[in-house]
């Protein structure tokens, strides 16, 4: 019965840090390239239209509630377990969803690398 | 466009924040023992952010995130992600020479893996997908497409 509350905390994981992370992206790609608005604008147009960004907010949100599942997953599996598979799992959702979502072109190569990088967090485990 | 030397600070930044700001909190947690989450243990973690590691901590976190905001600003998603997970090898490695941890076999092969990773993600283009921001949209459509092709 704690095996399915783990890894029901590790697909909550999994899916709210993705539909974080994808917001969060959305978000910056339409406020556009910070560096260039701090030299042009100053940081304070910079902070404010990050912060005015609805999706920014709703991003932030959905951290905090990936924040929170991982707390609950500790608290019923290993350290060794939940953390490994959802940050690995992640990776793989992140790719997924930022084809569909964002409309990235994740070719071949960035395939391998988020495989790659999927493996090597989950052998971290060990 | 190949990145310029700031935004490759950028992305270290946020490797280095993420693992720093990780490391610094869980040594400051370490000073507050076992916690229950319950209300009648929150005045402990209120007292929690006056803990010199753990202040030090959230302030790098607070930078990892404007790194990490920052660099979603320019790069796509699914290079960023990639590109900055060596923080889980530094992680490896600050727990192996500060906190004497030993870092197996396997978790050699998890190193290596990571790394080749980063490597591979590191030598493609870094933004494939141009969204215009609303009021700049003059001098930002003039970009090149970058064919589906090219780059896998």
């Amino acid at each position: 019965m704690n095996d399915l509350y783990t890894w029901g905390a590790i697909g909550l994981v999994i899916l709210a840090s993705t539909t974080g992370d994808v917001l969060l992206s959305y978000s910056m790609k339409r406020v556009g390239d910070v560096g260039e608005l701090w030299k042009q604008r100053g940081m304070l147009v910079v902070l404010g239209r990050v912060l005015t960004t609805p999706t920014f907010a709703l991003g932030l949100g959905a951290m905090a509630v990936a924040f929170y599942s991982l707390l609950f997953g500790l608290s019923w599996g290993n350290l060794s377990l939940v953390v490994p598979a959802s940050a690995s799992l992640t990776f793989v959702a992140n790719a997924l969803a930022a084809r569909i979502f964002l409309h990235e072109r994740v070719g071949r190569r960035r395939w391998i690398a988020a495989l790659l990088v999927a493996a090597g967090v989950l052998l971290m485990a060990f | 466009m190949p990145l310029t030397f700031r935004k490759y600070l950028v992305l270290a930044g946020i490797t280095i924040f993420s693992t720093a700001g990780d490391s610094l909190l869980a040594r400051g947690m370490k000073d507050f023992g076992n916690i229950n989450l319950s209300l009648h243990n929150l005045p402990g973690l209120l007292l929690a952010i006056v803990n010199p590691w753990v202040a030090a901590g959230i302030l790098s976190l607070l930078a990892f995130f404007s790194c990490y905001m920052s660099a979603l600003s320019w790069a796509d998603l699914t290079y960023v992600l990639p590109a900055t997970s060596l923080s889980y090898v530094l992680v490896a490695f600050v727990g192996h020479f500060s906190l004497h941890e030993t870092i197996s076999p396997m978790r050699w092969l998890g190193i290596a893996l990571i790394a080749c990773g980063v490597g591979f993600v590191a030598a493609g283009p870094s933004l494939t997908h141009r969204h215009v921001p609303p009021d700049q949209g003059s001098h930002e459509v003039a970009t090149a497409p970058v064919s589906r092709e090219a780059q896998s």
